[in-house]
């Protein structure tokens, strides 16, 4: 097996005192897809901050093919764009029509030709269905639409691994369909990702392995059938029933 | 109806030179208090806590400074800085000295208005930029001053009809303009048209200031619905 992509060891997060992740370990292979699940508050976003250098780490290391991933690392810039994020809030440049969002990166920092990373571009829009939105201004796209977009951006940077942060928290459920299948067309294509989600019929459908995060610790990691099926930790069960009916209303 | 002065302002032309001198040295002052001001705002905005590039001990000073200045009445600056415009442009009457002051007041304001603009830009954008491997350079050139630009177009024209009305004081201290017309002709004079007139003409020189800043503010800014692109 070749070398994993990505190497999280003992890592340490605080925000002032209060220490959001707790000596968190983990591997990822190349090619494989992790579900990160939780409650909300349990360190999952910030984990993927952490991943990206948005946020300095107080202990352990995060490596990336072993170059060290860290907020004070000479190389930073270089690392990240090995690393694409795609943010719950889409994070869209507004003053800049959807092709430029795309290609602005590409041209800028990795001084790609202009030709060449717009018929990238245009190409991935094509894939996810918005080839004609490439000159509209984000603000003129639904939610879906500026996420499929956001998802092409970070793609574009052909970057080793894809980081996704609740990217279908802030969507209505059709918009949640069309990105979900836009993300699942890529683990299709063998791309390394990780992703924190609430929609545990996508975790499902998507995972490799899935990790239950709790207070900053990984209560529990297995493969999505068993996680789903026959939870080992009280806390999971616990956890999973929260998206179950169980009751229904009485009526009088 | 007129007073005899203001007929006589008139006829020599003296109302419109006053026109042509307040709207060129407003011009002139606010184009080089932007060329120390938005950087200074640049600077102000990456080096705080929360900007791309925090550094503590240069985001005091220049925020001391600042404030220093921002703090002086202007009509005490002025007199204050007298031999600062002499060493500058070698006189300390007239409009080149004058255009002196108005930047030295303007600078500090115009760097606040402009690190309040940045300060608007969604810390999100920022973090995606950054997040694609953007150096800060990069970040402010591509990120931070277009994503702020309608912002920084509103306060430009309100740095610079600040700086017009800086611009009629230093008629005080040997400026000229329609500052100077209204104090020299109309109010040392009694003749109270020739000042109403010199409001009149101040008041629409900031309504176009006005107009026009708003209406390029509105053009560019992407976010709005209805705004051309």
């Amino acid at each position: 097996m070749s070398d994993p992509v990505l190497e999280i060891k003992h890592l340490v997060k605080r925000f002032g005192d209060q220490t959001v992740l707790k000596d968190i370990t983990l591997t990822v292979e190349e090619g494989e897809v992790i579900v990160v699940v939780g409650p909300s508050g349990c360190g999952k976003s910030t984990l993927l901050r952490c991943i990206n250098a948005l946020e300095e780490i107080q202990g352990g290391e995060i490596r990336l093919k072993g170059a060290e991933v860290s907020k004070t690392s000479s190389n930073l810039a270089k690392i990240r764009q090995r690393i694409g994020m795609v943010f719950q809030s889409y994070e869209l440049f507004p003053h800049l029509s959807v092709l430029d969002n795309i290609i602005l990166a590409p041209t800028k920092v990795q001084k790609r030709s202009k030709e060449e990373a717009k018929e990238e571009a245009l190409a991935l829009l094509s894939r996810v269905g918005l080839r004609e939105k490439a000159d509209s201004f984000p603000r003129q796209l639904s939610g879906g639409q500026k996420q499929r977009v956001a998802i092409v951006r970070a793609l574009c940077m052909h970057p080793e691994i894809l980081l996704f942060d609740e990217v279908t928290a802030a969507l209505d459920p059709e918009m949640v369909r069309e990105v979900l299948d836009v993300i699942l067309g890529l683990a299709d294509q063998g791309k390394t990702m990780i992703i924190v989600t609430h929609e545990m019929q996508f975790a499902r459908a998507v995972a490799d392995r899935v990790i239950f995060l709790e207070e900053g610790v990984i209560k529990e990691e297995g493969s999505p059938d068993q996680f789903f099926e026959e939870p080992k930790t009280e806390r999971a069960k616990e956890f999973l029933k929260t998206f179950t009916f169980e009751r229904k209303r009485s009526r009088v | 109806m007129f007073s005899e002065m203001f007929l006589k302002l008139w006829d020599n032309g003296l109302i419109l030179k006053g026109i042509w001198e307040t709207i060129y040295m407003t011009a002139l002052s606010s184009v080089i208090a932007y060329v120390i001001g938005l950087p200074l705002g640049v600077i102000l905005n990456i080096t705080d806590k929360d900007g791309i590039n925090p550094i503590y001990w240069l985001n005091r000073i220049l925020g001391l400074v600042v404030n220093f200045f921002r703090s002086i009445p202007f009509i005490i600056l002025m007199v204050a800085m007298l031999p600062v415009a002499k060493l500058i442009v070698g006189e300390s009457l007239g409009n080149r000295a004058m255009i002196v002051m108005l930047v030295i007041a303007a600078s500090p304001y115009v760097a606040r208005m402009v690190e309040s603009s940045l300060k608007e830009v969604n810390a999100g954008v920022i973090e995606a930029a950054q997040s694609m491997g953007t150096n800060n350079f990069q970040i402010v050139r591509k990120v931070l001053l277009p994503e702020a630009k309608p912002s920084l177009i509103t306060g430009a024209v309100i740095s610079m009809v600040t700086i017009l009305g800086y611009s009629a004081m230093a008629a005080t201290i040997g400026g000229t303009g329609l500052g100077q017309i209204a104090i020299s002709y109309g109010h040392q004079r009694f003749n109270p048209d020739v000042t109403w007139c010199c409001v009149f003409l101040t008041v629409i020189i900031v309504q176009i200031i006005q107009e026009a800043g708003m209406r390029i503010a509105h053009e560019t800014d992407k976010r709005v619905r209805g705004s051309k692109h």
